[in-house]
């Protein structure tokens, strides 16, 4: 009986001593933690997050032939929670680089996180952050501002003098506002209203009254995912007749669904690969966005339709980029390589993604230039390049 | 403001009010007769709503399988607690009350699923769907605790609302629908101003429902039995009224009352997965105008919450919620002012 015990022990031992082996083997690859809202209000957007992310994991599986690890965890849609994951998948899972979330607010706790911990992160959503205080932080996505010129460019052209302001009450709203506050009066357009509404909202007929009520030739929107739907059903209910604009957080397959034929001819700018197969040839990210849709129709079984999985991927695309400069300077799960990493993220150069052409700089928050924006047209329910 | 956006306002806010108002009709009669606060009430509204919208993609709605697993939950109770008793001659009877019965929406559902159904069967059969739902949660739930205090009770029902909407994100998904509306019609009132019929609906459902209640409660003899549990649930069973038999009645017009809001606001609200928490929270302020007791007050309170959140969010939407919850307060104190506290407490210390 004794020995057997005894046996039974060693093997035990002997077991638990090969999986810290392969723990430590697998240790030495690198680990990319993503944090999105799979649940709560945000999950219309942090699921093709998540999806995004799959994908260009399928794409892109090694870099520099070393094996990528993605850990994924669900926020909630909750900054607490963000912050929280982050501090997890950096103490426990001990990775290389943070990636996240669907959320700005959630992104910036997740940011801080990485900064204390000297973490770089990649966010997916337009972080308001001041860039020279926070080095370890840098995003994909195109700064608000740069596709709110776009569509104040776009209502110049369409001779709006006046327009309405619809957003949501959160951070979201506050950022398309104030981008359009900052664009409209050099366009010589004048912002008339500024009605606000929750996500949970049923309706928002009394916001909608008053901005009609003050007959602006044009409404801006600043809403998100299906929810960002109510303005357009609401200002179509009351016989609005002047142009609706939208931006960039209402690419989603869901809200064509739910807007259905409110939302005929609203136009909003977008990353380009929401009409990669309308792109010009010579486009410089037409051929890696046929790649994305080609690839996640491969892992998800299901097409692409909206913007967010794209940010994923290429966030993705930059990380691939810069860890394989780092590994060249240090070894990965390192605090030096973290800061070989940011480096690396820091002096991108011309990467081509899906959204636009990514070149880093310290000092600066964004990566994109003009090449990450178009206008598209909401035409029976497809987009429709906008030229 | 003037006067035709005041008389929009009004309409918005009859509409949304008629909606609380049945809301809050099927809170309080849950209330009265079992003293639960039936918090998940909203989330079968919007699992009938969102069943629906599945319908209308040519899905077969998940919420077949939910009432499927309850049934099956609430018959392996029942069994177990006739067993233990050693009354196991009324076990077919509970076959064909937890099994058989709640089956037969889930067998209609499935066959409706099939192309070319026509819209109004859908429908019907969406709120037939979620019926059974609150019946088998009370009997798997409710039941074994129906002797706790209000807040177990409460708590209990809170718990089961994060469930719910947690399936209902599950299977319905993050994004929000909207059905077709049920009627396309438009009324013109005077120069210009003009009614929905989908608003008519509303309003009109609200009438004939409570109408229906009055005549229920007047003169049938369920309904007597139901309001004698509500006044005084120890005198019900001294005159021969079972409680858990009530109870359930309550539950099963309270579900029934949640499907047919759901097929009602789901063409003028995109209804989420978790937007049933929203039109509960705001149909128990209408409940609490009425006490929880009283059903006209309830009434007169749903369509107040109704105006006043419509001209909040002409005034700020920002603040819309904010206001309407700010109701509560001078409501509860005069309430508290004014009410003679003392027999709910002395029922709960006797049990």
């Amino acid at each position: 009986m004794k020995s057997l015990m005894l046996t039974l022990t060693r093997g035990a031992l002997a077991a638990a001593l090969t999986a810290c082996g392969v723990a430590s083997a697998f240790a030495a690859d690198l680990k990319v933690g993503l944090s999105v809202s799979l649940s709560g209000p945000n999950s219309s957007l942090g699921v093709p997050y998540a999806k995004g992310m799959q994908a260009a994991l399928a794409y892109k599986p090694e870099v520099n032939g070393r094996k990528v690890q993605l850990i994924v965890l669900d926020d909630g849609s909750d900054p607490t929670t963000a912050g929280r994951n982050a501090r997890k998948l950096i103490e426990e899972d001990k990775v290389d680089v943070l990636m996240g979330t669907s959320g700005v607010p959630a992104a910036i706790a997740m940011a801080q996180v990485g900064k204390e911990a000297k973490v770089p992160m990649i966010g997916l959503t337009p972080i308001l952050l001041d860039a020279s205080e926070n080095p370890w932080v840098m995003t994909v996505a195109q700064p608000t501002q740069l596709m709110i010129d776009a569509v104040v460019e776009r209502m110049k052209r369409n001779n709006v003098k006046t327009v309405g302001y619809i957003g949501f009450t959160d951070a979201w709203g506050d950022l398309v506002y104030n981008a359009l506050m900052k664009a409209a009066p050099e366009a010589g357009i004048k912002v008339v209203s500024n009605e606000r509404y929750a996500r949970a909202d049923a309706s928002v007929t009394g916001q909608v009254l008053k901005i009609v009520a003050l007959r602006p030739d044009a409404v801006m929107t600043g809403g998100a995912g299906t929810p960002g739907a109510l303005p357009f059903l609401a200002l179509q209910e009351r016989g609005y007749k002047g142009g609706v604009y939208g931006q960039h957080g209402l690419i989603n397959p869901d809200f064509v669904r739910v807007v259905a034929a409110s939302g005929q001819n609203a136009l909003m700018p977008t990353g380009p690969v929401i009409v990669a197969e309308q792109l010009p040839d010579d486009h410089p990210t037409k051929k890696i966005a046929t790649d994305f849709r080609a690839v996640f129709q491969k892992v998800n079984n299901a097409p692409t339709g909206d913007a967010f999985s794209a940010y994923s991927f290429d966030g993705w695309l930059v990380f691939a980029d810069a860890a394989s400069r780092a590994m060249k300077k240090a070894e990965p799960g390192t605090a030096e390589f973290r800061v070989a990493l940011r480096d690396a993220i820091f002096s991108t150069k011309e990467v081509v993604g899906t959204h636009g052409v990514y070149s880093f700089k310290p000092g600066s928050l964004y990566g994109v230039d003009e090449r990450a924006r178009v206008i598209v047209k909401l035409d029976n329910g497809q987009w429709k390049l906008a030229p | 403001m003037t006067w035709d956006v005041a008389l929009i306002l009004v309409t918005d806010g009859l509409a949304n009010g008629a909606v609380y108002l049945l809301a809050g009709l099927g809170l309080v009669l849950i209330f009265s007769v079992t003293r639960v606060v039936f918090v998940p009430f909203g989330d079968i509204a919007a699992f009938a709503a969102l069943s629906l919208a599945a319908f209308e993609t040519g899905r077969v709605p998940p919420t077949i399988g939910m009432v499927a697993v309850l049934a099956a939950l609430a018959l392996a109770t029942e069994i177990g607690s006739l067993l233990r008793r050693g009354e196991s001659a009324r076990v077919p009877k509970a076959l064909l009350m937890w099994g058989v019965l709640p089956a037969i929406p889930c067998l209609l559902a499935w066959l409706a699923a099939r192309p070319g159904v026509p819209v109004a069967v859908h429908i019907a059969v969406a709120v037939l769907l979620v019926v059974p739902i609150a019946p088998l949660l009370a009997r798997v739930v409710f039941q074994p605790i129906a002797d706790a205090s209000v807040l177990v009770l409460l708590i209990v029902s809170l718990a089961l609302h994060f469930l719910l909407s947690g399936l209902g994100l599950l299977f319905f998904g993050p994004e929000g629908s909207r059905t077709t509306p049920l009627t396309s019609a438009v009324f013109t009132l005077g120069d210009g101003f003009t009614v929905s019929g989908q608003v008519v609906l509303m309003v009109g459902a609200a009438i004939v429902l409570s109408g229906l209640f009055f005549l229920v409660f007047e003169r049938t003899v369920a309904g007597k039995a139901l309001r004698a549990t509500a006044v005084n649930r120890v005198g019900a069973r001294l005159v021969g009224i079972r409680p858990v038999r009530t109870a359930l009645l309550a539950y099963g017009c309270a579900s029934l009352l949640a499907g047919l809001i759901g097929v009602l606001i789901a063409p003028v609200t995109t209804m989420y997965y978790d937007s049933g928490f929203i039109i509960g929270l705001k149909a128990f302020v209408a409940a609490i105008i009425g006490g929880l007791v009283s059903y006209p007050m309830t009434a007169v309170g749903a369509l107040a919450v109704g105006v006043v959140e419509s001209f909040a969010s002409f005034w700020s939407g920002a603040l819309k919620d904010v206001i309407v919850f700010s109701l509560l307060i001078p409501v509860l104190m005069l309430r508290s002012f004014m009410a003679a506290h003392s027999e709910e407490e002395e029922d709960e210390v006797e049990q």
